[in-house]
């Protein structure tokens, strides 16, 4: 569809809008646009779950990269276990389906005129706006780490164009023998609550086989965190005394970094040098939602629990890691999730289908501590009249104990991340 | 194979004239079972095909994890989340699937 006929029929829908308050027959015919920015975890999979249950529905994916490289399973190419191209995932399946994929991406979201505007100078007109870019990372709140600090403190902590990943890896295969690798970790929120300890556990993988001597001091802004008991049980039992955590109230809140003498400085002010370093640095929605007025002061976006409509703005659903959605956590799964409930809430009007009033939202998070070792958490979630809610008696963390007698489970839940990452993938862009 | 397109089309006409249903949406309910169970339950790896499931087979199970008295790595902790009415959805819709 070229750019002309894209926005004749936007002016087409315009002056039939005055329709959707006609009976249903006549809304069933009415066909809308939907326009998606980001084709990540929420957005590829909202992409696909229109296509599928709304036929009669234009979808338009706005993403900048032509191969979309998952976070998850990222930490796993650090252990050696994959390779870059195991976790990148191609857009055709989106087009087969019937999507118009651009890529390019978003620079302005003009609300009121219900357009998006494109850095190569398109403009696209919509009825319904779903937004699920991730994140962005507050460059200098830890001094020193910016972007350019990034090439030699790699954070790997969005998928990119799989560059961040690569580079930490290369890093720890050139870890000089018995050296240090450092991460600084984030106060809460951020992407992927056990995400930092999965990393450390594969670090330490690939180091008990090529640098059995080497350390790896996590440095953690947090008290605790997300699977802890199962991840300490699993760090003592595979991999003795290689991993040091140091949490908050121990000085391990990173305040500034000096890349050019591989330094991590505390908030006390102790200087710790490392060979390796991985800064995770605090994060906040990314700037396209930003720039857009929809974030609040904390730097994400309010929605409401059932739409996903932003507080701020009309027709603009944002889901996934940008909104603020606690006691869910900033998953792909729940990207995934919500983004179905986003579309089904967002075309309702359009379609004259009802929206989904009683939402369940689902989270598992699988985390790999070793060879044939993952555990999980799961939670149900619903949403209430002012955010949302765990539902009461469920979901929780796989069970803690000693190898000798949880091997099998450990071993089942390895097979089932794997099975989990194969069907989430596939919910996206298959 | 689109039974899960076609399945989605009934409950919307459903809906429309039914209340009763909306409360326990089957194919949004399922729609959690998809990242790891695969696409309309069709199994992914280690983890089980649920299509075509026996209606009553599949709510004495999930009782079982429910209960926890059917092993289970992730399941009985997943079992305890949903309502009566949602079960029972989720077994039409599955029962439902090829
Ligand atoms: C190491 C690690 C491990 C993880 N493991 C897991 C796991 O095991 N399970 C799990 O559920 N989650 C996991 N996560 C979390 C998961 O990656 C995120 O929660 C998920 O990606 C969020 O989805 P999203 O759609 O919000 O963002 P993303 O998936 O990041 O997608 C956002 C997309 O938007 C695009 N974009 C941004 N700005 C624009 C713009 N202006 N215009 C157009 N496009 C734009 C980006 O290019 C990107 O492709 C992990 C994360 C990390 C870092």
């Amino acid at each position: 569809m070229t750019h002309l006929t894209r926005r004749a029929f936007g002016a087409l829908l315009g002056a039939g809008a005055a329709t959707l308050a006609a009976p249903g027959l006549l809304r069933a015919q009415t066909s809308g646009r939907l326009v998606i920015i980001g084709g990540g975890f929420g957005g590829a999979s909202a992409a696909r779950f229109a296509r599928i249950h709304y036929p009669d529905v234009d979808v338009t994916l706005v993403e900048p990269q032509t191969s979309f490289v998952t976070c998850p399973y990222g930490n796993l190419i650090l252990g050696g276990k994959r390779q870059l191209g195991d976790i990148s995932h191609s857009y055709d399946g989106l087009r087969a389906r019937g999507a118009e994929v651009i890529h390019d991406r978003a620079t302005e979201i003009d609300a009121e005129g219900h357009r998006v505007a494109l850095a190569g100078g398109q403009v696209l007109d919509y009825d319904k706006l779903i937004v699920s870019p991730g994140i962005g990372l507050r460059w200098n709140a830890i001094e020193g780490y910016d972007e350019a600090a990034s090439e030699v403190f790699p954070h790997a902590w969005w998928g990119g164009d799989g560059s961040q990943i690569t580079l930490l890896r290369a890093q720890l295969e050139a870890l000089p023998e018995g050296g240090i690798v450092g991460l600084a970790i984030p106060d809460n929120p951020f992407r992927c609550p056990p995400g930092p300890y999965e990393r450390i556990s594969m670090i330490a993988h690939h180091l008990k086989q090529a640098n059995p001597t080497a350390k790896i001091l996590a440095f953690d802004a947090k008290e605790g965190f997300s699977k802890q008991g199962l991840f300490q049980d699993a760090w003592e039992e595979l991999y003795g005394d290689m991993i040091e955590w140091v949490p908050g109230n121990a000085d391990g809140r990173i305040v500034r970094v000096d890349v050019e003498n591989k330094l991590f400085i505390s908030e006390f002010g102790e200087e710790h040098r490392v060979d390796v370093g991985n800064v995770i640095p605090p994060q906040y929605a990314a700037s396209i939602v930003r720039d857009a007025g929809l974030a609040n002061d904390t730097g994400w976006v309010p929605v409401d629990s059932r739409s996903f409509e932003a507080a701020a703005a009309r027709d603009i659903h944002v889901i996934g890691d940008a909104n603020i959605a606690p006691p869910m956590p900033k998953s792909g799964y729940v990207a995934n999730s919500t983004a179905k409930t986003a579309v089904t809430a967002a075309l309702a009007d359009m379609t004259g289908r009802p929206a989904w009033d009683d939402p369940v939202y689902f989270n598992t998070c699988y985390s790999h501590a070793g060879d044939n070792y993952a555990f999980s958490v799961a939670a149900v979630f619903r949403a209430t009249d002012d955010g949302f809610a765990n539902t009461p008696d469920s979901g929780g963390v796989s069970p803690r104990g000693p190898l000798s007698e949880l091997a099998r489970t450990r071993r089942l839940e390895a097979r089932y991340a794997d099975a989990w990452y194969d069907s989430i993938t596939a919910d996206m862009f298959s | 194979m689109r039974p899960a397109h076609f399945l989605a089309a009934s409950f919307f006409l459903a809906v429309a004239t039914s209340p009763a249903i909306a409360d326990a949406n089957g194919m949004m309910l399922a729609q959690s079972c998809a990242g790891c169970h695969g696409q309309d339950g069709a199994g992914q790896g280690a983890v089980p095909d649920i299509r075509g499931y026996d209606r009553e087979a599949f709510m004495r199970i999930w009782e079982g994890f429910r209960t926890d008295e059917r092993p289970a790595t992730i399941m009985n902790r997943i079992a305890p989340g949903f309502t009566e009415a949602e079960v029972a959805a989720l077994a039409d819709y599955f029962s439902s699937l090829e």
